[in-house]
């Protein structure tokens, strides 16, 4: 007789549900997992270490490839990091915009996510419905910073630059007719302030479309009913946070617990989950997409009324204006400075973490009053997350791992760093 | 001279042969199209355009092409041949595929005068080629050696097991409704306009055969076979170029097939919805293909509908689908089905004399 082995599959790097490069070994028995070995390390690029080589100012970009879906959301933590070393404060029109495009990019990171886990269960519409939305929120990270992406918006002591008046437009071109142009560049006529303001009456009508695709739809309930639950006790066990830690009904957010620039000004509510299965934990991410979309528009309300400084008026920090360098010989030495030799950190270290739209994204930062960090170390919520998919798909069967993998919202710029 | 053509023409074996080419030609340039309807419209489901670069027929219709120039790619591309695989079953799996798919249409009434074999026994030859089809992913699946593949096939088997039973009872209402085996037969016995169709008296087994069909040829949302998510394409991932080709041409042959044989067995195949309602010389209620073709044609988008819908369901969950609700439902209509036909009600043609 032979003797009877259980079978091993490896399920990535390459595998299309392995968000990026997750590499499983999966120990199965028939269908389903009894072990299961995630192998990390395939996208690291060595961030924190290549951080201790440039001036502080120059790894901001680093910080939006690290979950290269939520890109403003860890240029806060960092741009917070060096602020509290520094000891500035942010002006109330920077802390606003910050507010508005972290809620901004928890939209545009759960849009992709859901879209993501749709597809992983194999309903493909939700992708495409999910992704025509996103679409405008590039626009708007393109409106303010000049890429659809790795934005470099956020920068110590404020933000880069003050909101545009007006939007990107669409040309007409060989497959776009002067028609559908203008019906595009219709919402696009406004600032950015107006067109977010559009695009935020015109969210909850979009979340409604995906949720009728899938809230009640029964085979979506019978794929993530039960999937994959992680006890309250658990799940702080296992460090945890953001949505899968809310899923299973912890109510614990960032924004709430430890208010940072002017979360404790807007109205908003924190929804949690009952079971902590994957079910939960999609509600608990369409209903924050619901409660950013009205953060933002608070957002926008007061930045409409309110204009201001965006920048704190420090030379060390804000390169002087186009005009004055030309001119002046102080601003030019300043401006040269800056984007050479940037500025220096007292000596100290801190840690700054935001809510991420995946959970509590962190860096801790040691400055020994150079121009770069001693040290930078960024904590990932991903990481911790995929250090408890083993105990997630133990005894579940290999169509569910993929669930996991999807509620889990996994991006494997953060967790290789 | 042409008078000899034409009695060459004129003999049995001459004359079904060509009908023989003219069906398989018009299945396969039905796939093709049936490809770009689907891209179509599931991309408008999706809110974008689908296939709209490849050629165009008098400017309208941009992409109309695109399934050909999909078909020229894979022929031009290497078939990819594992090192481990077993290279002959490996070549035979997808013709085992196909060759089902297509010589099924033989026994498939097109019109009142057109089946190519008017045999008696036509829904057992249905019923026997269409479980031949699962062989060809089976054998796919085990003879290209990869994991993925092997999962795949696996799983296919014990779906097709499952739904060829389900399906299979489905039809025994339905011979029983006509008092016949033979497809043309089933068919006259619906005539009377839609309320005499099959699927009014026989509409939970329709029901069943419907979505024993989407199973029947791994469609969404029982596509686990090939699960594009969790085990890539399953039983085909090791396939490339024609040999991948035939598969695909296989799964949609499949589907038309299943098409057809829902519209024969419960919508009437070939009759018109409106006969007996309209003069019978009127031409809407006249038999006829079109109506085949556009019965045809409305199932084909209930699947692509389907696929645009809705999520996979899980390996485990299609079984229970299949033992524990399919096969009840048929169980518990024949017996109902058996009841009202020994009392006389409804149409039942079996037990009466």
């Amino acid at each position: 007789m032979a003797e009877i082995r259980n079978f091993t599959m490896n399920f990535g790097p390459q595998h299309p549900a392995a968000h990026g490069v997750l590499r499983l070994v999966l120990e199965m028995d028939g269908e389903v997992i009894t072990k299961a070995d995630p192998h990390i390390g395939l996208l690291h690029r060595g961030t924190e270490k290549l951080a201790e080589s440039k001036p502080f100012n120059q790894s901001i970009g680093y910080m939006d490839r690290l979950d290269y879906v939520s890109m403003m959301c860890n240029e806060h933590a960092y741009v917070m990091a060096i602020e509290r070393l520094l000891g500035v404060t942010v002006p109330e029109r920077a802390q606003y915009i910050r507010v508005m495009f972290d809620e901004v990019t928890r939209i545009l990171n759960h849009l992709m996510w859901l879209g993501a886990h749709g597809l992983d269960i194999g309903a493909m519409t939700v992708f495409l419905l999910c992704f025509k939305e996103r679409e405008d929120l590039m626009d708007c990270y393109e409106a303010v910073s000049g890429t659809r992406m790795h934005a470099t918006y956020y920068r110590p002591g404020g933000v880069y630059r003050d909101l545009p008046a007006g939007m990107p437009k669409y040309q007409a071109s060989k497959w776009r007719s002067q028609k559908d142009a203008d019906r595009l560049n219709e919402a696009r006529s406004g600032s950015l302030l107006d067109f977010l303001a559009d695009f935020t009456r015109r969210l909850p009508k979009a979340i409604d479309d995906v949720e009728t695709l899938l809230t009640d739809n029964r085979i979506w309930k019978q794929r993530t009913v039960n999937i994959g639950v992680v006890s309250p006790e658990r799940a702080l066990q296992l460090g945890f946070t953001g949505p899968m830690i809310r899923g299973s009904g912890i109510a614990w957010d960032l924004r709430k617990k430890q208010p940072y620039d002017v979360y404790d000004r807007v109205d908003f509510d924190i929804p949690v989950g009952v079971n902590g299965d994957c079910y939960d934990r999609y509600l608990v991410r369409v209903e924050e997409m619901r409660q950013s979309n009205r953060i933002v528009a608070q957002c926008i309300e007061w930045l409409r009324a309110n204009p201001g400084p965006v920048m704190v008026d420090s030379r060390k920090l804000r390169p002087p204006r186009r005009e004055e360098m030309k001119d002046d010989m102080e601003s030019l030495i300043h401006h040269f400075k800056l984007f050479t030799e940037g500025y220096c950190v007292p000596e100290g270290e801190t840690y700054a973490a935001v809510e991420a739209p995946k959970g509590e994204f962190g860096v801790y930062l040691v400055s020994d009053g150079a121009n770069k960090p001693y040290r930078l170390k960024c904590r990932a919520p991903g990481f911790a997350h995929l250090a408890s998919l083993a105990e997630m798909v133990e005894g579940h069967m290999l169509a569910d791992v993929v669930a996991m993998i999807g509620t889990q919202d996994i991006v494997f710029g953060e967790v290789d760093r | 001279m042409l008078q000899r053509i034409l009695d060459f023409l004129a003999l049995p074996v001459v004359e079904t042969t060509i009908w023989i080419l003219v069906v398989t030609v018009s299945v396969i340039l039905s796939v093709a199209f049936s490809v770009l309807f689907e891209r179509k419209i599931i991309g408008w489901m999706q809110l974008r355009k689908g296939p709209n670069r490849v050629g165009s027929l008098f400017g309208f219709w941009p992409g109309v092409f695109q399934a050909f120039a999909d078909v020229l790619k894979l022929l031009i591309k290497e078939v990819v041949v594992p090192t481990r695989a077993n290279k002959v079953l490996f070549g035979i799996a997808p013709i085992i595929a196909l060759v089902p798919a297509l010589a099924t249409w033989a026994v498939v009434p097109l019109s009142p005068e057109l089946v190519i074999a008017d045999i008696d026994a036509g829904l057992l030859y249905v019923l026997a080629l269409t479980s031949m089809g699962v062989y060809g992913v089976i054998i796919a699946g085990w003879a290209a050696n990869s994991k993925y593949a092997f999962l795949g096939a696996m799983r296919s088997a014990a779906q097709i097991v499952a739904y060829e039973i389900a399906m299979g009872f489905a039809l025994v209402g339905v011979v029983m409704a006509a008092g016949s085996l033979n497809l043309g037969e089933i068919v006259r016995g619906q005539a009377g306009g839609p309320l005499s169709w099959n699927v009014i008296w026989l509409f939970p087994l329709a029901v069943v055969y419907i979505i024993s069909g989407v199973a029947e040829t791994n469609r969404a949302p029982f596509d686990v076979a090939e699960g594009e998510s969790e085990i890539v394409a399953g039983f085909h991932v090791e396939y490339s170029g024609i040999a991948f080709a035939l598969f695909f041409l296989a799964e949609y042959a499949n589907m038309l097939l299943i098409s057809a044989l829902t519209a024969v067995f419960f919508f009437g195949g070939w009759l018109s919805p409106f006969d007996g309602y309209l003069p019978a010389d009127s031409w809407l209620a006249r038999p006829g293909f079109p109506w085949l073709g556009i019965k045809i044609s409305a199932f084909m988008f209930f699947y692509f509908w389907l696929r645009a819908t809705f999520p996979r369901y899980r390996y485990d969950q299609i079984m229970r689908l299949g033992w524990k609700v399919l096969i009840p439902v048929t169980l518990v209509w024949i017996a109902a089905e058996g009841v009202m036909a020994h009392f006389k009600v409804g149409p039942w043609k079996v037990l009466s004399p």
